[in-house]
């Protein structure tokens, strides 16, 4: 079983425990290299993509669009975001071609749970990272 | 180059299309064929050094024996002197001197065994160095691979399922409208809840003056002042 087959169906299992609810809807993307589509309840429009390598699991969200930036001429809108690098739990900023990013990478070695927490983390910080740099965007 | 130079340039020489690679699979072949020649080289390495190191510690052995030897022999000279038999004593003055040209060729080796050492373990050491650079290279490649491919899959999903491509403050509108929209609810539904309750007549009469709230501070404050009064 792939490593990613493996988080799908621990997040599945994760799901049915009563005790803990994960409000995750999980859709595999076949492909060269495979991919989960994890969305969470009301925050649809934000999905969270999971990959698996030989190494590390990368959870990557994506922000929004070199051309959604608007009024950034002195560029303060990287330097707020690398201020919150830090200061964000788990989650770092990224630029993948033209498409700002949000990404936590684990330890393929990680528990199920530690990747579920991940994923919550990172959608949590997607929304307010949008939220607190929206006044940059168009 | 260094390493990050040449991520860079990949990223930025537009490697972005659809089923285009950063780095060929044939290139990460080659690259994980060297690695596993410097490990084989390491253990060689290593075991190179044990060899040395050996000689080196037989060497020392062998020169301590050959000073206690010469000790010895220049002891048995004097006696023989005191004995004034000179042919013996010319016998092992004989002797000292070759034991003594042993010990020059021994001394000679270990000084070579010890910069052999020396060298082998300067040796082991940068190619421990180089190997763990070139792993953490490799996965550096091959991670940049696999993002790649996966935010290629990614996009064209992200493209995919939201028939007219979001912006994110679209996405983030929306969002917060459905916020509030739960928000409404939820309120709504308090209301919903406390009118069937009977809350909300209560409230009203309450507010009238009609029902008088006996718990508010003011009351309590009333209540003990006249306990104290009377």
């Amino acid at each position: 079983m792939t490593a990613i087959n493996k988080i799908a169906n621990g997040l599945s299992e994760l799901q049915k425990n009563d005790n803990i609810t994960y409000p995750f809807d999980i859709q595999p993307i076949p492909g060269d290299v495979d991919i989960l589509k994890i969305t969470l309840e009301d925050i649809e429009e934000l999905p969270v993509y999971v990959s698996a390598s030989d190494d590390q699991i990368l959870c990557i969200s994506y922000l929004f669009k070199e051309d959604e930036i608007s009024n950034d001429i002195d560029h303060s809108l990287h330097d707020i975001m690398l201020k919150m690098n830090i200061p964000m739990p788990l989650s770092s900023f990224s630029k993948i071609g033209e498409q700002y990013v949000i990404f936590g990478a684990l330890s393929i070695n990680s528990s199920i749970e530690d990747i579920a927490h991940e994923i919550e983390i990172l959608s949590e910080n997607t929304l307010e990272a949008i939220e607190t740099l929206q006044d940059y965007l168009k | 180059m260094g390493l990050f130079n040449k991520m860079l340039t990949a990223i930025r020489g537009g490697a972005r299309e659809v089923g285009e690679t950063i780095v060929d699979a044939n290139g990460i072949r080659i690259f994980e064929q060297e690695i596993n020649d410097a490990e084989n080289e390491l253990e060689k390495g290593k075991r190179d050094l044990t060899a040395v190191v050996a000689k080196e510690m037989e060497a020392k052995r062998n020169i301590a024996n050959l000073n206690d030897e010469i000790a010895k022999h220049e002891k048995y000279a004097k006696d023989a002197l005191a004995q004034q038999n000179e042919e013996l004593a010319l016998e092992v003055a004989q002797k000292i001197s070759e034991l003594t040209i042993q010990l020059e060729t021994q001394v000679k080796a270990e000084e070579s065994f010890k910069k052999h050492a020396a060298k082998l373990k300067d040796l082991i050491k940068s190619t421990q160095k180089s190997l763990a650079n070139m792993r953490r290279q490799l996965v550096m490649v091959k991670t940049t691979e696999s993002v790649h491919k996966a935010t290629t899959a990614i996009t064209s999903n992200y493209a995919s399922s939201n028939s007219k491509l979001l912006s994110a403050k679209e996405s983030l509108d929306r969002i917060q409208k459905r916020q509030q929209d739960l928000d409404d609810r939820l309120a709504a539904g308090s209301e919903l809840f406390d009118e069937f309750e009977g809350n909300d007549l209560e409230d009203k009469l309450r507010d009238a003056g009609i029902v008088e709230n006996d718990n508010s501070a003011q009351d309590i404050l009333d209540k003990l002042r006249s306990n104290k009064e009377g």
